[in-house]
């Protein structure tokens, strides 16, 4: 029993500190890999390559001054930055990022926890992770944060239903809402081939999700300032950073273990830099699309979430249940 | 283990409930409301409905609240300080709330009396509100409510488009 | 069962005195060293001084999508154990839920006919 608990104690803080400089290193490779794009060299000068960069960021916003404007209403204004952290940080916590390990001579998952209905948890907590972003921004008085507050989470609740349609291939295809079985289903065949559309969808909607670019509008810095986290300075802006970039990891991770195989992978590499290879893809994905894509206009993101993303899911949903009817022994 | 969750999981939800209905602003009643869904899904899981507990956390606390959370938003703002509205009572307000709590709570001792009688027992099997269960009941047994409510959301979408129309 | 949800019990605590840990640090590190103006505790507008107050004038849009978010999030919960069980349901399964989306494609379908999805009308 000490010995399980203990196991778990050290699966979450490795889980939370790996999370953390995660971010930290992703903030780099992401300023780096824009300023390629853009034809220049990006951060270089903290250290070697610029490998100093987020902590010389870190301790940069440690030391900002914290301003709370008059009129807030505080105890939101402080809550809502400690909620974005905390659903991003809940949400990976039933993933499975390498093949079980042998630990003081058991077998242990490299997974926090595997309950049957891990799926579903995620998408739980990722239904909570909107409150963070419109508590912020209505909190905090300020007419672009309530107007990026409102526009987050009407955005992240339209592509939440899309997102949640196209994991139903998945789902039927490996008749479980475990992400384990789902992994283990797809020892043979990844379901990104059966599940193309299915995929497709999901990433547009992973993207939109965490307000990446071209979903960026809540952060829209030409009609909003900065959005929701406008008025917020010091470590409470940096927490909502940490929130959208742990997001990103998230939602990479699950397309990972939906539809690349997860863990699976030819064995000259272990299982956790498998995963760890496919999420960092679909990272450098996300940095691209950011480099390349202008962003929507808010009506047409709308539309385009309704309008296209839903059905579309929904006839993928039923022609692979009509294939499983139908064909699936 | 499971007994000190439970504990704990029932003293957010009263707490949390007593919040919703003596908070001042309304955007704390919604922040403690959505806690107290959580709370209830924690509960939930404890009962082995594994799959009501999920269904709890993404309907009531992630859609349901999503939408009292944009009414109080929209409707609050431009207030600056948070209105502190101290409404005057109702005529027999707070004896008739007493008279409620009362047959509340005489329900409540009056339950615990004769649980033997009223109370099921305890599921039996630990998968009992699995996701494979409760879509056999859902999808064999309770078919005609299912499809029934298909019927009762399709009122409810062309409600809302009424609701929203151009006036 | 409820064992598998223990560790996330752990995780959670543990998230949450991270959280606590970095809010307090940097409201120790982070404590305005004198006083502070009424122009800076001000909200920022683009370096203009807040005239105009906020206003319950918002689109009737973010309710509707709301609503419809709440009413398609329904269904969209009741697909997953269908999903689940589809291997058992076969052709009769397939016939429910086909009956089932129908019956929603028609309130989808007037939903779009009334430009309930266009955010500019």
């Amino acid at each position: 029993m000490a010995l399980t608990v203990g196991i778990d104690i050290g699966k979450a803080l490795l889980v939370i500190i790996f999370l953390q400089a995660a971010f930290g290193y992703l903030t780099l490779i992401e300023r780096k890999l824009l300023g390629r794009f853009q034809l220049r060299p990006g951060p270089n000068r903290a250290g070697p390559f610029g490998l100093l960069q987020p902590l010389a960021d870190g301790v940069k916003l440690l030391f900002k001054e914290e301003i709370i404007p008059a009129g807030v209403d505080r105890f939101v204004f402080l809550i809502a930055p400690m909620l974005s952290l905390l659903g991003a940080l809940m949400a990976f916590a039933v993933i499975p990022f390498g093949s079980p390990v042998h630990i003081f001579g058991r077998l242990v998952p490299l997974q926090i926890a595997g309950p049957s209905l891990s799926l579903l948890y995620v998408f739980a907590v990722a239904s909570l992770g909107v409150y963070g972003i419109v508590l912020g921004g209505w909190s905090s008085q300020n007419k672009y944060g309530l107007l990026g507050g409102l526009r987050s989470s009407a955005q992240i609740i339209s592509y939440e239903l899309a997102m949640g349609l196209s994991v139903i291939g998945v789902l039927l295809a490996a008749g479980s809402a475990d992400l384990n079985q789902i992994v283990s289903a797809q020892t043979r065949e990844w379901f990104v081939f059966p599940q193309i559309v299915g995929f497709i969808v999901y990433f547009i909607c992973a993207i939109a999700e965490t307000n990446r670019a071209p979903f960026d509008l809540p952060e829209a810095e030409q009609e909003l300032v900065a959005g929701y986290h406008t008025e917020y300075t010091g470590m409470k802006f940096a927490m909502f950073f940490m929130a959208e970039y742990i997001n990103m990891i998230t939602v990479s991770a699950l397309a990972t273990t939906l539809f690349l195989g997860g863990w699976h992978g030819p064995a000259i590499l272990p299982s956790y830099l498998w995963f760890l290879i496919k999420v960092a893809i679909f990272l450098f994905v996300f940095v691209w699309l950011r480099a390349t894509l202008p962003r929507l206009r808010y009506d047409r993101l709308m539309a385009f979430g309704w309008k296209v993303l839903l059905p579309v899911a929904l006839l993928n949903a039923i022609g692979t249940a009509a294939w499983v009817a139908l064909v699936h022994p | 283990m499971a007994n000190l969750i439970a504990i704990l999981a029932g003293v957010l939800c009263l707490f949390m409930g007593v919040v919703v209905i003596s908070a001042k602003n309304p955007m704390h009643a919604v922040i403690a409301l959505v806690a107290n869904f959580v709370g209830l899904g924690v509960l939930f899981l404890l009962l082995h409905a594994e799959f009501l507990a999920v269904i709890e956390v993404i309907v009531y606390a992630g859609a349901v609240m999503v939408l009292f959370l944009f009414v109080v938003a929209l409707l609050m703002a431009g207030t600056r300080a948070p209105q502190e509205s101290r409404g005057k009572n109702l005529p027999g307000q707070v004896p008739l709330a007493l008279a409620v709590t009362g047959v509340f709570a005489a329900l409540v001792v009056f339950a615990l009396a004769v649980r033997t009688v009223l109370v099921a027992p305890p599921p039996s099997t630990t998968d009992f509100g699995s996701i494979t269960n409760f879509g056999r009941a859902l999808f064999t047994t309770y078919l005609l409510p299912f499809e029934l409510t298909a019927l009762v959301l399709l009122a409810a979408v062309i409600g809302v488009v009424f609701l929203a129309r151009e006036r | 069962m409820l064992t598998l949800y223990l560790p996330i019990v752990i995780y959670f605590t543990i998230s949450l005195l991270v959280c606590f840990g970095i809010m307090g640090a940097s409201r120790v590190i982070g404590r305005p060293k004198r006083q502070q103006s009424v122009a800076k505790l001000q909200p920022y507008e683009s370096g203009i001084v807040p005239e105009v107050q906020l206003g319950p004038k918002f689109s009737i849009k973010f309710y509707l999508v709301a609503m419809l978010f709440l009413i398609f999030d329904v269904e969209a919960v009741s697909f997953y154990p269908w999903a689940v069980l589809m291997r058992q349901l076969r052709l009769y399964g397939l016939a429910e839920m086909g009956l089932f989306i129908l019956v929603l494609g028609i309130g989808y379908a007037y939903v779009w006919k009334r430009g309930g999805f266009q955010w500019d009308r």
